[in-house]
C-alpha cells in the first residue's frame, strides 16, 4: 500500500509536483499517467526515496519514506526510467550484487537469482554483460533487480518503453502476473497499456492530479483517451477534486 | 558494514573488468622499475668512485635505503599524485551519469555505506599495486643488505599516502557527474598538498607552519626516512576522515536539495 499525501516538489523557483494525494491499495496496480513533464518520474523518485518531497508525505504500508527510510526503502522494488545496470558486469553478478544490497541473506541468493531470472525470462541471458545486452532484456534485468528481493510494493517508470510489440506483451502478462498481492504502481503514456492491466487510473498535469479513479468506474462506453485528453485539457482551469465533472462530460460526449 | 563489504566487492571487482586498472598498474610498475634501476645504477657507480678514492667517511654514508629507495617511494609518490585520480574518478560520476546512482540510493543502505565501500574498494586496489612495488626492495634485500625496517616504514607510509589521495578522489568524485572534471579537481587538489609549504619561507613563523603542516611531502618524508610519528599518523588520518566525511556529506546531498 503507498500513500501519498500532499506531495510538493520545489527545484529552486520551479514547482514540478504541486501537491499530489493519492493511494494505492495492495493487490491492486495503479496506472500513473500524465503528459511529458507532468512530474511523473520526479514523483516515483520521492516515493522511492531517492530524493526528498519539498512538503507532504509518502508512506509505504504505513511506513514513512523519509522519516523510516531504510525499514521503508527494504519494501520497494524500483525500475527507473533507464534500467541502473552496470554495464561491465554480468547479468548474474549484478543481480547477486542487487539482491544482497537489498538485504536478501547470503542463504536466499541462489533461490531468489533461480526465481528472477526464470520469471523474467533471463535464465539463457545469466552469463551475459549487461551492457551487450538489447534494449528488451536490459529492461528484463531492470525489472528483474526490481523484483529479486520479493517486494511488496513496486514501482516501475516506463516499463514497457522502447520494447517491440511482443516484448511489451510479454512484460505486461508479466506484471500482471507479479501483481497479486503486491502494491504496483507503474506510469507510462501509453493508455491501452493502462486499460488493460491497471486497476486503478491516476492522471496529473502539470504537476496536480486531475484524476483518480477505478477504471471498472469509468462510464461504459467512454475510452481511456477521451478520459485522458479531457482530463489535460481541463487543467489550467479546474484543479484536482474535478474527476467526476470529467468523467460526467466524457460520459455526457459519447452518450 | 555489511553492504559496505557488498559494494567494496562489487566496486573491486568493477576495477579488473575495466582496462584502466591495467593500464594504471602498469604504468606505476614501469615507472617505478625505471627509476629502480637508475638510482641503482647510479648507487654502483658512486660505490665504485668512493672505493676508487678511498674516501671512507663518505663510503660510510653511502646506503641503500638513502640512495636507492628513498627517491624512489618520493618519485613513486608523485607518479600517485597522476595516477590515483584515473582510479578514484568513476567511482561516483560514472554512477549518476549511467543511473545507477538511482539504484544505490534507493537501496536500503545508508550513505556512510555506500561511501565505506567505494573507499574500502579503492584502498584495497591502492595497497595491491603497492604490494606489487615490494619486488623493488625485495631485490635489495635478495642481493644486498639495506635496513628493512626503515624500507617497510616509507612503504607503510606510501600506503597511507595513496589512500588519502584515494579519499580525496572519492569526494571529488561525488561532486560531479563528468569524470574528467572529477580527475583534474582531484590531481589539483593533490598538487596543492604537495606543493603548498613552499611559500613557507615567505609567509612568516606561524602562517609557515601552518603550511609546513598542511604539506603533505613533509609528513610523508619523515616515513621514508624510517620515522613513523604519530603526528605524521594523525595528519594522514585527519585528511582521509576530512574527505570522507565531505564526500558522505556531497552523496546525502540530494536528500536536502
Amino acid at each position: 500500500m503507498i500513500e501519498v499525501k500532499n506531495l510538493v516538489k520545489s527545484y529552486g523557483n520551479f514547482v514540478a509536483v504541486k501537491g499530489i494525494s493519492f493511494k494505492a491499495e495492495s493487490g491492486s496496480i495503479l496506472g500513473f499517467l500524465g503528459p511529458n513533464g507532468a512530474g511523473k518520474t520526479t514523483t516515483m523518485r520521492i516515493i522511492t526515496g531517492f530524493m526528498p518531497a519539498t512538503s507532504g508525505t509518502v508512506l509505504i504500508d504505513g511506513l514513512d519514506i523519509f522519516s523510516n527510510s531504510l525499514a521503508a526503502r527494504a519494501k520497494i522494488g524500483y525500475l527507473p526510467e533507464n534500467p541502473p545496470l552496470y554495464t561491465d558486469m554480468r547479468v548474474e553478478a549484478y543481480l547477486r550484487f542487487v539482491a544482497r544490497l537489498r538485504g536478501v541473506s547470503k542463504s536466499k541468493v541462489d533461490a531468489a537469482l533461480d526465481h528472477v531470472l526464470n520469471v523474467c525470462g533471463l535464465t539463457d541471458m545469466a552469463g551475459r554483460i549487461c551492457g551487450q545486452l538489447s534494449k528488451g532484456y536490459r529492461q528484463r534485468v531492470g525489472l528483474a533487480q526490481a523484483l529479486i528481493h520479493d517486494p511488496p510494493v513496486l514501482v516501475l517508470d516506463e516499463p514497457t518503453i522502447g520494447l517491440d510489440p511482443r516484448q511489451i506483451h510479454e512484460i505486461r502478462g508479466l506484471i500482471h502476473e507479479l501483481a497479486g498481492n503486491r502494491t504496483v504502481v507503474l506510469s507510462t503514456h501509453i493508455l491501452p497499456e493502462v486499460s488493460q492491466i491497471c486497476d486503478k487510473v491516476v492522471i496529473i498535469a502539470d504537476g496536480h492530479v486531475v484524476l483518480q479513479e477505478y477504471l471498472a468506474q469509468l462510464p461504459a462506453g467512454t475510452s481511456l483517451e477521451d478520459v485522458f485528453l479531457h482530463a489535460i485539457a481541463k487543467e489550467g482551469h479546474a484543479e484536482s477534486g474535478s474527476a467526476e465533472e470529467t468523467l460526467e462530460e466524457v460520459g455526457a460526449g459519447h452518450t | 558494514m555489511k553492504n559496505a563489504i557488498t559494494i567494496a566487492g562489487k566496486e573491486l571487482a568493477g576495477y579488473f573488468v575495466q582496462p584502466v586498472a591495467y593500464v594504471v598498474m602498469s604504468v606505476f610498475l614501469l615507472l617505478g622499475g625505471f627509476f629502480f634501476f637508475n638510482m641503482l645504477r647510479y648507487f654502483e657507480v658512486m660505490l665504485n668512485a668512493y672505493t676508487a678514492m678511498q674516501n671512507p667517511q663518505v663510503l660510510a654514508r653511502l646506503n641503500l635505503n638513502s640512495a636507492v629507495i628513498e627517491p624512489l617511494l618520493h618519485n613513486l609518490a608523485i607518479v600517485l599524485v597522476i595516477l590515483v585520480p584515473a582510479i578514484t574518478m568513476r567511482s561516483f560520476a560514472e554512477e549518476k551519469r549511467t543511473g545507477t546512482y538511482e539504484l544505490l540510493l534507493t537501496a536500503p543502505v545508508r550513505t556512510g555505506e555506500i561511501v565505506a565501500g567505494k573507499f574500502i574498494a579503492a584502498a584495497v586496489f591502492m595497497l595491491i599495486m603497492i604490494g606489487l612495488a615490494g619486488i623493488f626492495p625485495l631485490i635489495l634485500v635478495m642481493f644486498g643488505n639495506p635496513e628493512v625496517g626503515v624500507m617497510m616504514a616509507g612503504y607503510i607510509g606510501l600506503a597511507l599516502l595513496s589512500i588519502t589521495f584515494v579519499s580525496v578522489g572519492l569526494f571529488t568524485s561525488s561532486l560531479t557527474q563528468n569524470q574528467i572534471i572529477a580527475a583534474i579537481s582531484c590531481f589539483g587538489i593533490l598538487l596543492l598538498l604537495y606543493v603548498i609549504s613552499w611559500p613557507a619561507q615567505a609567509g612568516g613563523s606561524q602562517f609557515g607552519d601552518l603550511l609546513r603542516y598542511l604539506s603533505l611531502p613533509d609528513h610523508f618524508g619523515q616515513m621514508v626516512s624510517g620515522i613513523v610519528d604519530t603526528r605524521d599518523l594523525i595528519y594522514f588520518a585527519s585528511v582521509i576522515t576530512v574527505a570522507l566525511f565531505l564526500t558522505q556529506r556531497a552523496v546525502e546531498s540530494v536528500r536536502w536539495r
